[in-house]
């Protein structure tokens, strides 16, 4: 049983390293989807295989919870995150964040100096008419 | 030669038959080239990997409330995957993120130009 454990293992760990190394290179969302959900079934096998050694019963509830977690994950990512808008979910580079941020500023600046000296504090609109 | 071990013996070499599902899956992921592909190879051990796995997990815990436990996760299995592969694979389809050379048969293609066209008779 011990070299069922080994060779199963080992099998295993080199599925899982490659599901991730699809998982990183992408090259779109739905790539990464099937392998995370490729990972997530590979981690039932091995929770289950880990189970078979020891002949514990006390993991199995996890491989329900595993086997209907993956899927939530890949039907929402298909439903709503496949459309990849050209540049959105990009690093910037330390220039755009930087040009962002005066931006940022200046609407921030503007926002205070434009303030209308008539209405100061607010109209009188609403006010208790005295 | 006791019953224990012969059901040890073939419990071993189902947990081995799923994990080289699993690997095969694996390779799968990571040679293949569009996301259709990819799906086909991830399939492998969702299905038929996962049922070899439990089934040698079910010969070596031998009792019944675990045995109705592992099928409810091949049940579940098998009713989510299908519906994830598909909307995996359509949403792929509908981006633009298939690679349409290598499709032998494109019916979903067919059908969507079928659609596009305005009626002429």
């Amino acid at each position: 049983m011990i070299a069922v454990l080994v060779i199963g293992g080992l099998l295993l760990a080199a599925g899982a390293v490659l599901a991730l190394v699809r998982a990183e290179r992408g090259p779109t969302m739905l790539d990464r989807t099937v392998a995370l959900d490729t990972l997530t079934i590979i981690l039932v096998c091995g929770v289950a295989m880990e189970a078979a050694w020891s002949r514990r019963v006390d993991t199995v509830p996890m491989l329900v919870v595993l086997a209907l977690v993956g899927f939530v994950g890949s039907v929402t990512i298909a439903r709503f995150a496949s459309v990849e808008p050209e540049g959105e979910g990009r690093v910037l580079t330390r220039e755009e964040v930087a040009a962002l941020e005066a931006d940022r500023l200046r609407a921030m600046d503007e926002d205070l100096t434009s303030r209308d000296e008539e209405n100061h504090g607010g109209s009188a609109q609403g006010e208790v008419a005295r | 030669m006791s019953v224990t071990l012969v059901l040890d013996v073939i419990a071993g070499a189902l947990l081995l038959g799923g994990a080289f599902l699993a690997f095969a899956a694996g390779l799968g992921l990571a040679r293949f080239p569009d996301v259709l592909a990819r799906t086909h190879a991830a399939t492998k051990p969702q299905v038929l990997g996962l049922i070899l796995v439990l089934s040698g997990l079910a010969l070596r815990l031998r009792g019944e409330p675990i045995v109705w436990m592992l099928l409810l996760v091949v049940l579940f299995q098998m009713l989510t995957s299908p519906v994830a592969a598909h909307m995996v694979s359509r949403a792929g389809y509908r981006t633009g993120k298939v690679r349409r050379d290598l499709l032998v048969a494109d019916d979903l293609g067919d059908d969507l130009d079928a659609a596009a066209r305005p009626a002429e008779d």
